[in-house]
């Protein structure tokens, strides 16, 4: 999602100064007090948000360490018996865990593969075209898929393929043959149907940080190219593609550390009773497990375990983008 | 940075056209056609299920396709403006969008504002606070356990209380808070505003686009969020609009009673799920014009800039 971005977090660096003596220590103390004081103000404008992270997103994680025991709703988080790792254990030894990760990786695979290139083809497309009018216009259209809700686009989808009178199904059966059959519902359609509902809602609003890249190049560089005699095809290649490739960076560690988060809803949406063994990855699983089955603790472990992989891929991405010359996140 | 400057090289290599290569110009030609048919695939879906929502049944079931009914009904319409179903889900989401908005809004800014304080002690402990959720969260379950715990399962402020406060966009605000002129500021503290009063007359007038941009951020995800009914609501009388398209478009649904059907009237099958979808997007086609302008703006004030 390309409002995932990481906004404009300048890290605060403390001043570094000599340990001051004792009276200085207290004075600086008392000084600080005396500007918490005058600022009260603000203190009460700050305890509405501070207390919103606390409830809903601290308590949250509070809450994960019941991923470590037997939660029982009538006895509560501290009543509950801790057992360990146990959660796991049945999670890892269990027979859903390597169907999951399967579907989980296939689609992250797939999603690095066809999604994730698709909006800088179409930026560097866009970027050559020669008309302003065009170019303004073919934006407003592709962008618009983006602010409509996975709902309406499983909704679009489902009539869209449908047996009866569906366009897309009819397209399809034109061209692989065989009996007119229900594509939502296949297994064998699930992927392609997913990818083809990423490219269409999420194509057009991915190009919109790459054409800021690209509206950042000097245009004198593309003048002294082409005085040298470079093509269009050297100057894309040795001016347009490095003026872009910080943002392909950015947005491939962006990407790399939800591999395994799946869109939910949208997974949640096309996921039918006949397509299940390729549908399910951690996020509908967990929502199955948890919140329709009641297993509360299993489904926090199942959560947690992504979770800390994700922390972790986008560290490892991170450093990987360091160790390759690229100025990483942070 | 602008990414309104779209003439870009292109415009420049105009000039140079007359010297260009026919391998060039077929590029071009064939780089229009490309985009143009792009933008087609990209909007033809939803003319094809506006149309479909003024066909008849009939035709429907008999053409593939079309952008144009033949002849033109409002079965759709008018039965699903006759139950009481879709009136009650609509008024549900107008209303919790817009008091949802107001609360996000509300938090955001007066959290922001602190924020963007470099004198405030203790503001780094804050951000970090903040900081900290975007790379790591409890999840789905233990934050369900917290709307339970807290008794908001099948309230509507189950669906606005969660995601009150979205930390890029708190991020973003306070950033931007923090390029404003602290000489205003200052001259109105000495005239003996307080802060509170700063905040009110100096800082939010000036803010107004900042504003309006991301109430329409909040406002579209609220309008748009199945995932916080799915989790929290159980009660079909409490329906959002998400929710009532899903159960009247899913496969095997049975629309007719999702609508609480009206005894003997006509039901238009297929009809009513090509309705519901345009109705259900209507608002958010109605402010895409702003929304184009206002969130480029906020994406790229997220990230390039940094």
């Amino acid at each position: 999602m390309a409002t995932d971005l990481v906004p404009g977090v300048t890290p605060e660096t403390p001043k570094t100064s000599p340990p001051p003596p004792d009276s200085a220590r207290r004075r600086q103390r008392a000084r600080t007090i005396a500007s918490a004081l005058r600022h009260r103000w603000l203190y009460v404008m700050l305890l509405p948000g501070v207390a919103y992270f606390l409830v809903f997103k601290y308590w949250p994680m509070y809450g994960l360490h019941i991923a470590f025991k037997e939660y029982l709703p009538f006895l509560g988080y501290s009543g509950s018996p801790w057992v360990g790792f146990q959660q796991f254990e049945t999670l890892f030894s269990g027979p859903d865990f390597d169907r999951l990760m399967l579907n989980t990786l296939i689609l992250a695979l797939l999603t690095i593969v066809f999604v994730f290139p698709a909006p800088i083809v179409v930026a560097l497309l866009l970027n050559e075209l020669r008309t302003v009018f065009v170019k303004r216009s073919i934006q407003s259209l592709i962008y618009i898929p983006h602010f409509l809700s996975w709902a309406i686009v499983a909704s679009l989808t489902y009539l869209l393929f449908s047996v009866d009178f569906g366009v897309l199904a009819g397209f399809i059966h034109s061209i692989v043959g065989g009996e007119q059959t229900d594509y939502v519902a296949q297994e064998s359609w699930f992927r392609p149907i997913i990818v083809l509902q990423l490219l269409w809602k999420q194509t057009g609003w991915g190009t919109i940080i790459y054409l800021a890249a690209l509206a950042g190049v000097d245009t004198q560089l593309y003048e002294a190219a082409r005085v040298d005699g470079a093509g269009r095809w050297r100057q894309l290649w040795h001016i347009t593609l490095p003026a872009i490739r910080p943002a392909i960076v950015v947005m491939a560690i962006l990407t790399s550390g939800h591999l395994l988060d799946s869109g939910f809803e949208q997974i949640w949406l096309m996921t039918t009773s006949l397509n299940r063994s390729v549908s399910e990855v951690f996020d509908t699983y967990v929502y199955y497990i948890g919140i329709t089955q009641g297993a509360y603790s299993y489904s926090t472990a199942v959560g947690l375990f992504k979770g800390v992989i994700g922390v972790l891929l986008i560290a490892g991405s991170n450093w990987l983008a360091k160790r390759l010359g690229q100025r990483g996140l942070y | 940075m602008a990414i309104d400057n779209v003439a870009g090289p292109a415009a420049q290599r105009r000039r140079a056209r007359q010297h260009e290569s026919v391998g060039s110009r077929v590029f071009d030609v064939l780089n229009v056609v490309i985009l143009t048919a792009l933008a087609a695939v990209t909007v033809l879906p939803m003319l094809y299920v506006l149309a479909g929502s003024f066909a008849t049944e009939a035709e429907i079931d008999s053409r593939p396709f079309f952008l144009w009914p033949q002849h033109f009904a409002t079965d759709a319409y008018d039965y699903i403006f006759t139950g009481g179903t879709f009136v009650r889900a609509l008024l549900t989401t107008i209303c919790v969008t817009a008091v949802g908005t107001v609360i996000q809004v509300g938090l955001t800014l007066t959290m922001a504002y602190p924020l963007s304080k470099r004198f405030l002690p203790g503001r780094t402990l804050a951000i970090n606070l903040v900081v900290f959720t975007l790379v790591f969260s409890g999840g789905m379950i233990p934050t369900y356990l917290v709307v339970r715990d807290l008794g908001l399962l099948d309230s509507y402020w189950a669906l606005i209380l969660p995601l009150a406060i979205n930390p890029f966009y708190l991020l973003i605000v306070k950033s931007f808070f923090q390029e404003l002129p602290e000489a205003l500021e200052e001259a109105a503290r000495i005239d003996g505003c307080n802060e509170l009063g700063v905040f009110w007359r100096i800082v939010l007038p000036l803010s107004k686009p900042v504003i309006a941009t991301f109430s329409l951020f909040y406002a579209v995800a609220i309008w748009n969020d199945y995932m916080s009914p799915l989790l929290y609501i159980e009660d079909e009388h409490k329906w959002t609009l998400q929710v009532l398209v899903r159960q009247l478009t899913a496969p095997n649904a049975d629309s007719e009673n999702a609508l609480n059907a009206l005894e003997g009237a006509f039901f238009p099958q297929q009809g009513v799920k090509f309705a519901i979808i345009v109705l259900a997007t209507l608002p958010i086609l109605l402010v895409y014009p702003f929304l184009q302008k206002h969130f480029a703006k906020g994406v790229l004030i997220g990230s390039v800039k940094e």
